[in-house]
């Protein structure tokens, strides 16, 4: 019976094969905001903080607001990332949340450009807030995408160098380094290596060390990711080359990939208490300015030293400047509850008392440009290096695009190529690698 | 006419009821199979964020899948590299372990146990104790290795090792499979071995002439599952690559699977990623295409093969 046997084969494959399928697609809901923020409501904020102090210091913030405005209610769910905001925003539904915080700043251009966030515009106007005033230059470019306001800065992050100064004295090293060469100078002296591995690494140079990604080293190079035309410029400005130059430096004066590879493999968990930086394994870290709390909670058994990252040995003038980032926020396009929505959204964002005392809490640095300045603010003195970094000119984060961190990823994903000694022509690499960054950005805007 | 009219209405009434009957299976195939393949197919041809309306775009999806996205071929590879091996792996394991078992005399029970147990441990708690054991640095397997004079792959960390390290953890887990062969092991008629042994056949024609063509049923079937389940294969690859790599979470960005150097991306994952962490659901739609069309002719390869593996007369 081969027919037969031929159909059941066929009915059997059809089945097997539509149970492998799960997708679902949902459309777009109403954007007007009519509701009536005076009267009692309730609202829900989604955050992605996970930590017990972190999430008391949100408790807190969110108990100032409902005590200044007793009519609203806010939910508040934390522990949400950009995967599950994304969905949520898209299935809409009355269990989704009415306003929403996220991370990645360089997704912005993926939440403006496809309306996963409100336009604000109408709000912003309607209560006439200057936020050329209000905000420094970084922080509303990142929250804006071509024109577009769908979010506001929600504190800020400034990326610096944390330094063990126990170390530092051993070695006799007297101040942190301000340029890469010095840098990596400095980062050899500091290693020690016990047999095939090391007792203590100088700096673990590796991508796939937590924050050591290449949007991070970028930012202590003059750079820019596209050209006028919204081109990748990476293959043409040469700061890109030298920077993935330097770092395979690195790797390769440290140690080489795989023996870093092998050794970055004893590190506990970026957010642990386990951090390599905390238990000495490494003497310098990449981070952000959160680092400091999270190394004194843990009590290192050695002095922290902060200070900028370095900077490109010809552009010696701009030390002081680093990468910044930081907590958007916006509100969902189907929320019913606009006006109220606004109301939590322009409090915590730009109210100064509730901006210092959130940065207070959650040990981050504060976002607008009066909290930057308050003396309310109670921060270990060596966070002032991070304040310093969050208002120097040259600071800067890398640019929205459609595909949101979709180029980043690219990057990303060359370098750690590159890194391994699989791609051996740099210029013909990164000329691929803008390709392709161009290549995906056209397919989202076909 | 009369009767004519009663027997076309018996008829009717007949292929109601069993319409009825099979109404609930129908309702459930049309929502949640018809209605998805229809519009993964529709959509496949569609630009869609799933915010902007979608908008037609012909063939671009499919263009960008097979030409211009880096990271198609590599799962593609990556998948049927795990049909392949681990498919091959698990059965030859899970047939040798089901076959020792049955030859012990005593004790039996406590080797079923040990075998079975890792089944019964749930796949993210079992990947991460795997890439503990495998762990490069501090694990004790590299350890036990190193000391031996062996030089210890990277497993997890390494993009040479990394399917090795998941097959080791899928042959580990074979349980299942062992306890099924053991079944079919246990009733293959005896007389036929004392048969064959009579005849003077070896052991291994006794294996090939009596256990095999006796089992192949069985074989099929460990086979078929086995395919499906390694090209639905998603939890275990996305645990072990986020483990290894030191990203389990915290600073909220998604986590980009396939770690190291996409050698654990798979199908399906490639699908999550690109539906629901890149928004692009056209294309998503036709990853998961290609994926069903792959489940399709491998499962009808494998039935249409059946004959030689089952034997002719079955």
């Amino acid at each position: 019976m081969p027919g037969l046997r031929r159909k059941t084969a066929t009915a059997l494959a059809v089945t097997t094969s539509i149970a492998l399928f799960a997708t679902a697609c949902t459309g777009q809901s109403d954007t007007g905001a009519d509701d009536d923020a005076s009267q009692d409501t309730s609202i829900t904020f989604w955050h992605g903080w996970t930590a017990p102090s972190e999430v008391k210091a949100i408790k807190e913030n969110i108990g100032r607001f409902e005590d200044a405005h007793p009519n609203i209610k806010v939910k508040v769910v934390g522990g949400i990332n950009d995967d599950k905001l994304n969905q949520a925003l898209r299935a809409g539904g009355s269990k989704g949340p009415d306003v929403v915080s996220s991370f990645t700043t360089a997704n912005i251009g993926k939440f403006c450009s496809s309306g996963a966030f409100t336009d604000l515009a109408p709000f912003i106007e309607k209560d006439k807030v200057d936020l050329e005033k209000t905000f420094s230059k970084v922080l509303l470019e990142y929250t804006q995408f071509e024109g577009k306001r769908c979010a506001l800065p929600l504190l800020s992050d400034a990326y610096g160098l944390y330094y063990n100064k126990d170390e530092f004295k051993k070695a006799g090293i007297k101040a942190p380094p301000r340029t890469w060469s010095e840098f990596l100078a400095v980062a050899k002296k500091l290693t020690k290596t016990k047999g095939d591995s090391y007792e203590t690494l100088g700096f673990m140079p590796n991508y796939h060390g937590y924050e050591t990604v290449v949007s991070h080293y970028m930012s202590q190079w003059d750079h820019a990711y596209f050209d006028a035309n919204g081109k990748s410029n990476i293959a043409k400005d040469p700061s890109f080359a030298e920077m993935y130059t330097f770092q395979k430096k690195m790797v390769d004066e440290l140690g080489g990939f795989k023996k870093l590879e092998k050794y970055r493999t004893t590190f506990g968990d970026e957010w642990a208490a386990e951090h390599p930086f905390h238990l000495g394994q490494v003497s310098m870290q990449l981070d952000g300015e959160w680092r400091l709390g999270m190394a004194e909670a843990t009590d290192p058994g050695f002095e922290i030293g902060v200070a900028p990252l370095p900077v490109a040995d010809d552009e010696a003038a701009d030390y002081g400047k680093g990468y910044l980032s930081g907590t958007i926020m916006g509100i969902a396009p189907q929320s019913k509850k606009k006006n109220a929505a606004w109301k939590l959204m322009k409090y915590m964002t730009t109210d100064t008392d509730a901006v210092v005392q959130f940065a207070n809490g959650i040990k981050n640095v504060p976002s607008t440009l009066a909290a930057l300045d308050s003396p309310d603010l109670k921060l270990d003195p060596r966070f002032k290096t991070f304040l310093d970094i969050a208002k120097h000119p040259k600071s800067n984060t890398s640019p929205g695009a459609v595909d949101g961190i979709g180029y980043q990823n690219t990057l990303q994903d060359f370098g750690y190529q590159f890194e391994a000694g699989k791609v051996k022509d740099l210029k013909a690499g990164l000329e691929k690698t803008a390709r392709q960054i161009d290549t995906d950005l056209a397919k989202v805007t076909r | 006419m009369a009767t004519q009219y009663t027997l076309r209405a018996k008829r009717r009434k007949s292929a109601l009821r069993t319409l009825a009957f099979l109404s609930p299976w129908l309702i459930g195939f049309a929502v949640f199979f018809a209605y998805p393949l229809v519009s993964t197919v529709y959509f496949s041809f569609m630009q869609y964020d799933g915010f902007t309306p979608p908008t037609w775009n012909g063939f671009d999806n499919w263009s960008y899948l097979f030409n211009d996205f880096p990271k198609f071929w590599p799962a593609m590879q990556n998948t049927l590299w795990l049909v392949l091996v681990m498919v091959t792996c698990r059965v030859t394991f899970g047939l040798a372990i089901g076959m020792l078992i049955t030859k012990i005399k005593s004790g039996t029970g406590v080797f079923r146990t040990l075998f079975y147990l890792p089944y019964l441990a749930p796949p993210v708690a079992a990947t991460l104790a795997f890439v503990f054991l495998l762990n490069p640095g501090t694990g004790p397997v590299n350890s036990v290795l190193e000391s031996v004079g062996i030089s210890a792959p990277s497993w997890f960390n390494d993009a040479d090792w990394s399917k090795p390290a998941l097959t080791v953890l899928a042959v580990w887990g074979i349980g299942d499979l062992m306890v099924i062969f053991m079944a079919a092991l246990l009733d293959v008629p005896k007389e036929q071995y004392e048969a064959a042994e009579l005849d003077g056949a070896s052991r291994f024609q006794r294996f090939r002439f009596v256990t095999l063509p006796n089992i192949s049923p069985i074989i099929l079937f460990a086979v078929v599952t086995g395919v499906i389940a390694a090209m639905q294969y998603y939890t275990q690859p996305i645990v072990a690559a986020k483990v290894a790599s030191g990203r389990m979470g915290g600073s909220g960005q998604p986590f980009e699977p396939g770690y190291p150097e996409a050698s654990t991306l798979t199908l399906p994952q490639l699908v999550y990623n690109v539906g629901f962490q890149r928004f692009d659901y056209g294309t998503a739609c036709a990853g998961a295409l290609v994926l069903f069309v792959l489940a399709m002719a491998f499962t009808a390869l494998l039935m249409r093969r059946r004959g030689g593996l089952i034997g002719t007369g079955d």
